[in-house]
């Protein structure tokens, strides 16, 4: 086991942190076993793929986990990416918070891996290392007039909606009628469902329930005269990314009727016979939409109602044309597409045709993508993901991932758990099977030493805890849940950084 | 427990789990043999583990209501504790902090996929009709089954805790 430890890394033995008080060689030789037996190990990123990581690390008896983040709070696309009104998916806080109090386990935010400190730093601090920072970016739509005012990522627009302090100072620009959005997953309902969702309802989910949407979102959101939203996507309807829970809800959004086309769903009711029941429903309940008349009741519904989304297939975006003065987006030039080959492999192809969608508004809803973290991490650009093996990272012993960055930008929340799970899996069985390195590791100890040189503190769980209290007591003034703090600068003056 | 007995015992306590129609999972192990059709419920109001379990309750007349309640892990193990009559299966699990991972991610909100519960058919057929929300959610769901998948076994057959149905 040494030798193979020493052909892998090929380092020389760690110096022992610590030398015995003399005389007392018994407790050395326990303390000296039980620190080698203390496996230390580090993950990066706070979000559900750090936390249920963590939460399987933690199952080994003495193993001892830090959790790096690079927001000073914790809890990543949970709570910047899941939408304010839809708090219960946010539960899963509570448990992550159960594991955070784990005596074995450390919160350490405001620490950007990749910038205050390095991978191969927390290799050598560390037994293993797993990166769970999930996809930051957005994918470009990679055509011309991206660059023009009223388009914007439908990433930064959740990000803004929802806190995150990158994107507070987007300034979407909500004074047009009608608003794209280019993409048809989860994402793209989320973004259309909060342009569309009147005001009222946005504050108020329940009679005394508020949502955390940021105050500025929500006055921004009031004055906005958005009333048509089109989702569009290049394939057919049996290419939709989004799932039926959230279809319904905006199918029973107040206030707004859905625009579907028949002529887009023909030959669909016998296509669907043999497909898998998820997909089943979801078509089912489009189909329903776009060629039942709507009985009495909903049809006042939707006579009475002031907004309107829909979903326009078949039509793939080449350019987003500028105002007449050049200086903002106005519409969306689309080529109109028709499939090809069958099943996953169902491609759209130009006809040729083109059609000119007029709008204010440009939101690009294709997908989340990783970046690279560091230099020594093997990176696959074209998938956006870190090479792997079932969690561990190729030609890298010792280094694992687990979440997004692992198996690519999709899947909710439950996905991502079990394959966190798995990588944990892994790891541990590495462990056990003397494939990580041998000998005591100082873990955080190193690292604090190296961020404290580099002037860099970290925010501990505790802290953010003070933070939390603070977000829920400023939130108690208006009935909101919280009120989220969203410049760091402020946050780190409130913990006295 | 002998089989008819068992039989007896296992119908009264399911019963007795808080629930009328006896909301209780059959589903497990990781031991060859099919064990016949079972299928499976979205959350609702009771809710399990992701991971195949089979749960089997003894009903021991208590005064304070409460039941036995047995819990077989794909490993083999089982784990024993009581629930209060009225509890959901997930209010046991969390209750007796059982060590079962990976379910209740939304704290039995019906807003995820971690708990869901393959049922036999003549036991599904009692409870009450299945929701949309429910059905939304199981479309999600890992291990989703309409019968019992060939690979898993129901972990009764296989232990001395009970024998059929």
């Amino acid at each position: 086991m040494a030798s193979r430890c020493w052909r892998w890394w090929g380092w020389s033995a760690w110096p022992r942190t610590r030398l015995p008080p003399a005389g007392s060689t018994p407790s050395f030789r326990h303390h000296f076993s039980t620190q080698e037996k203390t496996p230390q190990i580090c993950v990066v990123g706070s979000g559900p793929a750090g936390f249920y990581t963590a939460q399987h690390l933690l199952k080994h008896p003495q193993a001892h986990v830090d959790i790096y983040e690079k927001q000073p709070v914790p809890f990543g696309l949970v709570r910047f990416g899941v939408a304010p009104d839809h708090p219960e998916v946010k539960n899963v806080i509570n448990t992550f918070t159960q594991t955070a109090h784990s005596g074995r386990c450390a919160f350490w935010g405001n620490v950007e891996v990749g910038r205050d400190v390095t991978v191969p730093e927390l290799r050598e601090a560390y037994h293993a290392v797993v990166l769970s920072y999930g996809a930051e970016d957005h994918r470009a739509l990679e055509i011309p007039g991206e660059e023009l005012p009223g388009v914007c990522s439908a990433r930064a627009f959740v990000g803004w909606y929802n806190g995150l302090p990158e994107n507070q100072e987007l300034e979407p620009d909500l004074s047009c009628d009608t608003a794209v959005i280019l993409g048809q997953g989860n994402v793209a309902l989320d973004v259309a469902r909060i342009l569309l969702t009147p005001p009222e309802h946005l504050e108020a989910l329940l009679l005394c329930q508020r949502t955390d949407i940021t105050k500025a979102a929500l006055g921004v959101l009031r004055q906005s005269r958005v009333k048509t939203v089109w989702l569009v996507g290049r394939r057919g309807p049996l290419q939709v990314a989004f799932t039926i829970k959230e279809l319904r809800e905006m199918i029973q959004l107040p206030g707004a009727r859905p625009i579907l086309d028949p002529v887009d769903f023909l030959g669909l009711q016998d296509k669907i016979k043999e497909v898998p029941r998820p997909r089943k429903r979801l078509t089912e309940l489009l189909l329903r939409t776009a060629t039942e008349k709507p009985g009495l009741e909903e049809a006042a519904r939707q006579a009475s109602a002031s907004r309107a989304w829909g979903l326009r297939f078949f039509r793939s975006p080449q350019q987003v044309l500028p105002s007449p003065d050049g200086r903002r987006a106005a519409g969306v030039r689309l080529a109109v597409t028709r499939l090809e080959g069958v099943d996953e492999a169902t491609r759209a192809v130009p006809t040729g045709d083109m059609e000119d969608l007029p709008c204010g508004l440009v939101l690009s809803s294709i997908g989340y993508k990783s970046r690279p973290v560091d230099p020594s991490v093997p990176f696959d650009s074209k998938l956006g993901v870190i090479p792997n093996v079932e969690g561990r990272v190729m030609d890298v012993p010792g280094l694992y991932c687990s979440g997004w960055v692992k198996r690519g930008p999709t899947g909710v929340i439950a996905t991502t758990m079990t394959d966190s799970f798995l990588t944990g899996q892994m790891l541990l069985q590495d462990l056990k099977a003397g494939l990580l390195p041998s000998g005591p590791r100082p873990g955080y100890a190193a690292i604090q030493a190296l961020l404290s040189s580099r002037g860099v503190r970290p925010v501990s769980f505790s802290e953010w805890e003070k933070l939390d209290a603070e977000e829920v007591a400023r939130g108690q003034g208006t009935g909101k849940p919280r009120e989220k703090l969203v410049d760091p600068q402020e946050m780190l003056r409130l913990l006295g950084h | 427990m002998a089989a008819a007995g068992g039989a007896r015992l296992l119908s009264a306590a399911s019963a007795v789990l808080g629930d009328p129609a006896g909301r209780w999972l059959h589903h497990a192990g990781s031991r060859a043999g099919a064990s016949g059709l079972l299928r499976s419920r979205g959350p609702g109001r009771s809710a399990e583990a992701s991971r195949p379990l089979s749960v089997l309750a003894g009903a021991r007349s208590s005064s304070e209501d409460k039941v036995t309640v047995h819990f077989i892990n794909c490993d083999g193990e089982t784990l024993t504790t009581k629930g209060k009559v009225g509890d959901s299966l997930l209010d046991v699990v969390v209750e007796n902090n059982l060590d079962i991972d990976g379910f209740g991610a939304c704290e039995g909100t019906l807003t995820c996929s971690t708990c869901h519960l393959i049922f036999e058919d003549h036991i599904y057929e009692k409870l009450d009709a299945i929701t949309d929300e429910e059905n939304h959610m199981l479309d999600l769901a890992y291990g989703l089954t309409d019968h019992m998948p060939e690979t898993v076994a129901d972990a009764r057959q296989s232990t001395d805790v009970g024998k059929t149905s």
